[in-house]
């Protein structure tokens, strides 16, 4: 019997493992291979001490990716609290609310993101004619008081800031750290809460020790996957970033699209890899540690 | 044997008739019958067909209409992409319609196939300037299809200095209002004609010193930019944008207060045209499809949409042509600037200018938000560990 499950078990997993070998293994076999070898197909270490020009600009990705994830937790967690504990009907108008953005292309929403922070742009004009407005009834209070502010208003820029990029990339993946953490608050056995609440808890102390251990895993989950496709990022860099962010995407990016490097771009992206894996181990660690979560 | 006569004469006769519009034919229009319910690959750059937008002509559509043949029409953004899909031989083209430099490019790796020129009869129209041409010297490989300059556009409101150096792009004055394209080649070369340099360089010296100038300008420079240079001049985001003049009669469409000039350094003057990649599996209906280009409805109807400047005889007299005579596509002899074809570098020099670019991206970021960030951020993870650990030998110790 138990043979037998385990070949109907193969045959059904067949397809996937398929999968698997031919778009995961495969390609990162490929990664590592022109990362490693130089046009002519020569093993070389070349490409990886190439690397070290760059280390800058994986640092800033990094940085920059943290604060994005950092900053789409903070937002998503209560977010999805507050979804997952209200009722059925609100519910679903939330989610698809959430989702709705998502049915729009992610290039189309970051070029118009472009538009709206221009300079001459909706966002732009009205945040710096509201701040303006602002100004001078200052202006005038100190006046009053027998001052006078030394500078001239200056109007901010949101393009081309680290600040547009680092808001490109929140507003795009926001969805994928709320909706692991919504399900899995949504699935959590309530009896635990009540077991709490009899014990003695108040709210706070319920919300500690219980909802926040037993939501690590969503909050893993999303962590990674606003993460990684915010350090690997090229396109809200570029469209958004103007010429004082380049991330390590662009790069990677210009050696497949213009330089015709691949063997740069490769290795560039195996180190990519390799850092992105290191910050989610370590991620998970601190998850791991405290016994109830298994990833 | 006068009734003889006349017989043979009739016989003749009745023989020349039904001949005739058989050799019409044969002279004038091949029999591509069996051609239809294929398919060719067209890839071209974007937003270089009249495609039916705005009242013109879709130019694609009326050749799958005339002859049966579906076109599958893609799109790229630049020289370098063009030749890295091709290269990689992810996708069969039948017909690429790159720049001159890539041509070269191209011809010399034996990546294209000779056209024959006798299922082409309308390149006769071609104006004889615009045939063998340095990229295809002994015209083989090629039909052009724009030819067009580079040059300085920028925004009459925002600039009260005269514009007519590319030097104006190093203006401290314009920080942040500058655009600059997003391609090496443009790019370098307008520091190459600052410079006094060729822009076909083989010494690395000259390069080293146009990347010096680069770098030197990358402060002022808002972003570099390929065709996201539209919304950024026509909104007045910027103040200055090298491209191509062609495009900027489609810019000042929409902008009035866009203004063009031919800096005095020189500019980079360049021809498009079709060609038949070795892959090619179509390549008879790709033969027609480019003679079908140069019908002269068909070119004027692209020249108009297009706007770069033609280098076909029958447009440039058509008085259906809206841009004939416009002095931005076609200036006067005294007013031409001078001009310099970009030519297919070696593969060093190449590299050597890819590794150059990639450099001047990342140039002078300063990073100490980075550095402070990540700092901040591994002090806490490292306490945040150390906690944890004392917090799970208290416990140890209690339950102990």
């Amino acid at each position: 019997m138990g043979k037998k499950s385990t070949l109907l078990s193969r045959v059904i997993g067949a397809p996937y493992i398929l999968w698997a070998v031919l778009f995961i293994i495969v390609p990162i076999g490929m990664v590592a291979y022109y990362a490693f070898t130089d046009a002519t197909g020569a093993f070389t270490f070349d490409n990886m001490l190439e690397i070290g020009k760059y280390t800058d600009t994986f640092l800033l990705s990094i940085w920059l990716g943290l604060l994005a994830t950092v900053i789409s937790l903070v937002i998503a967690y209560p977010l999805a609290y507050i979804i997952a504990n209200s009722g059925e009907n609100r519910q679903k108008i939330m989610m698809m609310l959430i989702m709705l953005p998502m049915w729009m292309n992610f290039l189309l929403r970051t070029y118009s993101w472009m538009t709206i922070l221009e300079d001459n742009g909706f966002l732009t004009t009205t945040l710096n004619s509201v701040l303006e407005g602002a100004y001078v009834i200052l202006d005038e209070a100190v006046k009053i008081l027998g001052g006078g502010l030394k500078k001239p208003f200056e109007p901010i820029h949101l393009i081309n800031t680290r600040g547009a990029v680092v808001l490109g990339m929140v507003y795009n993946f926001l969805p994928y750290m709320i909706l692991p953490i919504y399900t899995v608050i949504l699935k959590m056995d309530r009896s635990l809460i009540e077991a709490a609440q009899d014990l003695g808890c108040n709210k706070v102390q319920v919300f500690k020790n219980i909802t926040i251990p037993l939501s690590l895993p969503g909050v893993v989950s999303g962590f990674t996957m606003v993460f990684v496709p915010s350090v690997s990022t090229f396109y809200i860099s570029q469209k958004l970033g103007g010429t004082g962010t380049t991330l390590i995407g662009d790069i990677i990016e210009t050696q497949f699209q213009t330089a015709n490097n691949f063997h740069l771009g490769a290795s560039l992206s195996f180190v990519l890899m390799i850092l992105i894996f290191i910050c989610l181990a370590v991620m998970n660690k601190f998850s791991d540690d405290d016994g109830e979560v298994i990833i | 044997m006068k009734k003889k006569l006349l017989a043979v004469l009739f016989v003749f006769t009745i023989l020349l008739s039904t001949l005739s519009p058989v050799c019409f034919a044969e002279n004038e229009e091949k029999d591509y019958s069996h051609l239809k319910g294929t398919s060719i690959n067209v890839y071209n750059w974007g937003e270089y067909i009249s495609d039916g937008s705005e009242g013109s002509l879709d130019v694609n559509k009326e050749f799958t209409k005339r002859y049966g043949i579906k076109v599958n029409y893609t799109t790229f953004e630049s020289n370098e992409n063009m030749y890295n899909k091709l290269q990689s031989g992810g996708a069969n083209y039948d017909i690429v319609i790159p720049s001159d430099y890539m041509i070269a490019k191209l011809i010399e790796e034996e990546m294209l196939v000779e056209l024959d020129y006798s299922n082409i009869p309308n390149y006769k129209y071609i104006l004889p300037k615009y045939k063998n041409l340095f990229y295809d010297p002994e015209n083989k490989y090629t039909v052009p299809y724009t030819v067009g300059m580079v040059g300085l556009i920028y925004n009459t409101t925002m600039v009260d200095d005269e514009v007519d150096s590319w030097s104006i792009l190093w203006n401290e004055k314009y920080k942040g209002e500058i655009l600059m394209f997003n391609n090496p080649r443009d790019a370098f070369g307008i520091a190459q004609f600052l410079l006094g340099q060729s822009v076909n360089t083989h010494d690395t010296k000259d390069w080293d010193k146009a990347i010096e100038l680069l770098k030197e300008q990358r402060p002022l420079v808002s972003s570099y930019v390929m065709d996201e240079v539209y919304n950024k001049m026509e909104g007045g985001e910027a103040a200055f944008a090298p491209y191509y003049a062609g495009d900027y009669l489609t810019m000042a469409d929409v902008n009035p207060d866009l203004a063009f000039v031919y800096p005095k350094e020189g500019v980079n003057y360049f021809v498009d045209a079709m060609c038949i990649p070795k892959t090619a599996e179509n390549k008879e209906a790709a033969e027609l499809y480019i003679n079908f280009m140069l019908e002269e409805e068909i070119a004027v109807a692209n020249a108009n949409w297009i706007c770069y400047a033609s280098p076909h005889a029958l447009v440039l007299e058509s008085d259906d042509y809206d841009l004939k005579g416009e002095p931005v596509l076609y200036p006067d002899e005294s007013e031409t600037p001078k001009t310099e074809s970009f030519e297919n570098l070696s593969y060093d020099i190449q590299n050597y200018m890819s590794q150059l670019w990639s450099e001047l991206k990342v140039e002078g970021n300063t990073n100490i938000d980075a550095y402070i960030g990540l700092s901040v951020t591994f002090v806490l993870v490292v306490a945040f560990a150390i906690f944890k650990v004392v917090q799970k030998k208290k416990r140890e110790r209690y339950y102990d």
